[in-house]
């Protein structure tokens, strides 16, 4: 499996806050190695989040991503205590899920 | 006539010094919006893991590991690197006392990790492990004394090659690194001879480098110092790059360390 | 099967291999927008994503930086008081326009931040579809490239 995530969920007013760091290379396919060739294009595609059984965000993601991708969303409908699922897949097909608690 | 080219001179100066001092502000602004959300996480998480998963011939974890506070004990042991250590009788920064654990409690070789590349297999394990253990002693304040006499020793020997001038453009590290208000580019550089400035350098390396997107240790940061200078490339956790990290250290003691840090 | 239908294909695949794990919803299902994000021009993305035309909104506030100390890693907040169902994100001078699309159920707050590569300086656009139509705000961001320091 992929590198994990971290996941930051905190609530606020009843609006749950999360901050997600993903590891991905997010390769623009625009690049040459030291030998000259070009590195081919891998990136996150989508990206799913939710909360109790419930998606709460989607996102579909470019090469125009940075490395490392970080994402910050909102939502409300989830208290303390409740558990946020993110996802992510990539154009290889490999795919990433973590949790956290929101605090 | 005169007047009027003084004035002229006058007001270029002064609103070009305008433009730099609204550019070094609208800067600060950026690396605020990016400092909540530090990749470096993603490197201390997998730093952490890496510590407590069995590895190398001896199938141990790094959990006995001595960075000088006993074994285990990582909260705020980076605060007070580099030291000297009494098993190894020589003064080690956080990346050769790691490579030292590694060696002992798991059975892989320093030379291993020495031959690899910056970011790749055992290197990486290194950056990734120095994250973990640089974060436990984040809001810290370093604790370099620099007593014992061969860290004296160090500390001397790293004045010595900061302000030692070589290579094809006769450069040292005083050269960018001695003088309040100098910068390349749009980066403004440390004094690293005052405790001001090294608080600033020792306290904010290691860091996630957005240009490359990876993790840079110290030895990488000093590894590409020298390449900058022209000079050789030094051997990766060498006696010289640890002198020059217990220069800077000992002059930074007392600061309060930020690292891990987010650079350009 | 050249490249670029294999990766659509690896798309497709993915969408149903999403499905499949429930990580998004059967009725949610769509394709990665390959035609949005291959799109060089405002303009060319905006027709990809299905939109007839767009109009400046000052409901829109766009967060990113004024100079960007590193074209690798540049902020970019999309918030909005419309009642948002999808967003994007734009770099106008970037090889393809496109940087990200999101979309907003119920109970997500039309707020999204993230960060993008952008090539050169740039307007920057956020675009929101509220009640079926488009609405945009953009911003200058000046990219320096550090070269030595830091």
């Amino acid at each position: 499996m992929a590198d994990p995530m971290r996941v930051r969920a905190t609530e606020s007013g009843g609006v749950v806050d999360v901050k997600i760091l993903m590891k991905h290379d997010m390769e623009t396919g625009q690049r040459k190695d030291s030998s000259g060739k070009t590195i081919p294009s891998w990136h996150i595609a989508h990206v799913a989040i939710k909360a109790k059984d419930k998606e709460v965000f989607r996102g579909q993601f470019g090469t125009a991503i940075s490395k490392d991708p970080f994402l910050n969303v909102k939502f409300k409908g989830a208290v303390k205590g409740d558990e946020v699922v993110v996802s992510w897949v990539d154009s290889k097909g490999e795919s990433r899920t973590d949790k956290a608690i929101v605090s | 006539m005169i007047k009027k080219i003084l004035v002229g001179v006058i007001f270029s100066f002064s609103h070009s010094f305008v433009f730099a001092q609204s550019n070094a502000e609208e800067i600060a602004k950026y690396r605020q919006m990016i400092a909540d959300g530090n990749p470096s996480e993603l490197y201390e998480a997998a730093g952490e893991e890496l510590w407590k998963k069995p590895a190398g011939p001896k199938n141990a974890t790094l959990e006995q590991c001595n960075l000088g506070l006993g074994p285990g004990v990582v909260q705020g042991a980076f605060a007070q690197l580099p030291r000297y250590f009494s098993d190894t009788k020589r003064v080690q920064d956080v990346e050769s006392r790691l490579m030292t654990c590694m060696e002992t409690l798991q059975g892989i070789a320093s030379q291993d990790v020495i031959k690899e590349s910056f970011g790749k297999g055992l290197r990486k394990d290194i950056e990734a492990l120095t994250a973990y253990v640089v974060t436990a002693s984040k809001g810290a304040k370093v604790q370099v004394l620099a007593a014992h006499p061969q860290e004296k020793k160090m500390f001397d020997l790293g004045k010595k090659i900061f302000n030692y001038q070589g290579g094809p453009m006769d450069f040292s590290c005083a050269s960018c690194h001695a003088e309040d208000g100098k910068r390349i580019r749009m980066q403004d550089l440390p004094n690293l001879t005052l405790a001001k400035g090294a608080v600033e350098g020792w306290g904010s390396w290691p860091a996630y480098r957005v240009s490359s997107g990876e993790f840079w240790t110290m030895q990488r940061r000093l590894n590409d110092c020298f390449r900058q200078q022209r000079l050789p490339e030094p051997i990766y956790g060498s006696e010289g790059t640890i002198a020059l990290s217990m220069y800077m250290a000992k002059t930074a003691h007392g600061g309060v360390i930020q690292t891990p840090g987010l650079k350009r | 099967m050249n490249k670029q239908r294999r990766s659509v294909v690896q798309i497709t695949a993915l969408i149903g291999l999403m499905v499949t794990t429930g990580l998004i919803s059967q009725s949610q299902a769509q394709d990665w927008n390959k035609a949005a994000f291959d799109g060089k021009s405002l303009d060319d993305v905006m027709k990809a994503l299905g939109a007839s035309g767009f109009e400046k909104s000052n409901a829109i506030t766009l967060n990113a930086p004024d100079i960007a100390e590193n074209g690798a890693v540049v902020p970019v907040g999309v918030v909005t008081s419309l009642k948002a169902t999808q967003m994007a994100i734009l770099v106008e001078k970037n090889p393809s326009a496109l940087a990200a699309q999101f979309f907003f159920p119920e109970g997500a707050q039309p707020f999204v931040t993230t960060r993008v590569k952008m090539a050169q300086s740039s307007n920057v656009y956020g675009l929101v579809k509220a009640d079926g139509k488009w609405f945009v705000a953009s911003k200058e961001v000046k990219v320096t490239l550090g070269g030595c320091g830091g």
